[in-house]
């Protein structure tokens, strides 16, 4: 169980703006996050990973704090190993498919079959400039699984996959995230993107 | 031609180069994260040789590190190291006096690599070693050449703050600028012209080759 009940000031257009969370992720859920642009999903899913420290309140995992303001508690990115998919993809330029998945991982089964549900196991010695932007967004996708997390944040990651290639890939990874036990908190502007594969939704903004 | 002042200034040149490759990384990594006024401070303190008369710097490390005096009577008594006229000198003094060329282009590039690399790597489990090392690094590679490049090719060009701290000592301290000043002293202008067209040309073709490379690499050359 995530629980998440933080608080964060936001820089905006108009000022500061003050962004309140306080939700209960179910284990094993699938979480759509949805709201305006410059609302603060992917800050959200940032101070969850640890990537950003919230101005206040609390996270805990299992129990586990990761984050404690009134304590001094704040657990790094690598301790907290979330599974983190960006929504620029951030893949490293210097590293191939494959090398992306090992710097990851060493678990060669695991990265087989993550190629394979990725549908890039013909792609393994490209460099992330030699792939077409839907390549790009699998691997990212694929990198965060490749730690075996198990909570998965995924900031807008089906953006740039066409509809086949969106539905395929979206049915293999219910399976994955089943087979991990993970949590997953996906934000995603598409509203019709996520239909049957989320069970809950936070707004924000 | 004697041949020694070239291969001192080239032996002078390589060291600084990789000392300041070893300083200058990770102070450059430091100083590209989040602005603090101590940073502002430091980085100020590094671009000084930049605007600095040569001679003004090689003036204060001379007295710094004269062995009659404070520091330099010091390092003299505790471990027999002596800076002025030597050697070891002529290498602290370049690396101070080159530091802007290496840490410049290398904060920039680091400062340009988007955020989100280094964090996916936190994300993974890698701590910021493991980033800098296998993400960071070989991602600022065109520039690194640049900058390693450029602190070579100025560390050949010095002459007033190797002179100052040096001298013109034949087979120590006498570099090949310093070679071209005592030709031209003694107008033999065939020597000074000999050292000079050898320093033109090995800084030439090596400045060349970096923006061939940049620009295959599709970078500015001084990035």
């Amino acid at each position: 169980m995530i629980a998440v009940d933080i608080e964060k000031k936001l820089k905006a257009h108009n000022g500061l703006q003050m962004l309140r969370i306080k939700k209960v992720f179910v284990p094993g859920s699938i979480t759509r996050i949805t709201g305006p642009s410059g609302a603060g999903k992917t800050t959200l899913l940032k101070m969850i990973a640890g990537l950003i420290t919230p101005d206040s309140g609390s996270i805990k995992a299992n129990s586990i704090s990761w984050f404690e303001a009134a304590q001094n508690i704040d657990l790094s990115p690598q301790q907290r190993r979330v599974g983190f998919v960006f929504q620029d993809y951030a893949l490293f330029p210097n590293m191939t498919v494959k090398q992306h998945l090992e710097y990851a991982t060493n678990d060669a089964e695991w990265i087989t079959r993550l190629l394979k549900t990725g549908g890039l196991d013909n792609f393994t010695g490209h460099k992330p400039n030699h792939l077409s932007g839907g390549q790009q967004q699998r691997l990212a996708i694929l990198r965060a699984l490749a730690i075996k997390p198990k909570l998965i944040l995924m900031d807008e990651p089906f953006s740039a996959l066409d509809l086949k290639m969106k539905s395929a890939l979206i049915k293999d990874l219910q399976i994955i995230f089943t087979e991990l036990g993970a949590t997953t908190l996906i934000v995603s502007h598409n509203p019709q993107e996520l239909d049957g594969v989320t069970g809950d939704e936070l707004e924000i903004g | 031609m004697d041949l020694q002042p070239i291969w001192l200034t080239l032996k002078l040149a390589a060291v600084t180069t990789l000392i300041l490759l070893l300083v200058a990384l990770p102070l450059a990594w430091w100083l590209s994260k989040k602005r603090s006024l101590a940073k502002i401070i430091i980085e100020a303190i590094i671009t000084m040789p930049l605007v600095l008369p040569p001679s003004v710097l090689g003036f204060y490390l001379l007295l710094a590190f004269s062995p009659q005096r404070g520091l330099g009577h010091w390092l003299q008594q505790t471990f027999n190291v002596q800076f002025v006229f030597s050697f070891p000198g002529l290498v602290l003094a370049s690396v101070i006096y080159s530091m802007p060329f290496m840490i410049s282009p290398v904060k920039s590039a680091f400062q340009q690599l988007p955020a989100s690399l280094s964090q996916a790597s936190y994300t993974l489990g890698k701590t910021r070693w493991q980033t800098l090392w296998h993400v960071l690094l070989p991602n600022i590679k065109p520039s690194l050449l640049t900058a390693a490049v450029l602190t070579f090719a100025h560390t050949l060009g010095e002459f007033g703050v190797v002179l100052m701290i040096g001298g013109n000592i034949p087979g120590v301290t006498r570099v090949a600028s310093i070679a071209v000043y005592d030709a031209v002293e003694q107008m033999n202008y065939t020597a000074a012209n000999n050292y000079s067209l050898v320093l033109f040309a090995i800084t030439f073709v090596m400045v060349l080759s970096v923006f061939i490379y940049n620009k295959y690499q599709a970078k500015s050359p001084l990035e």
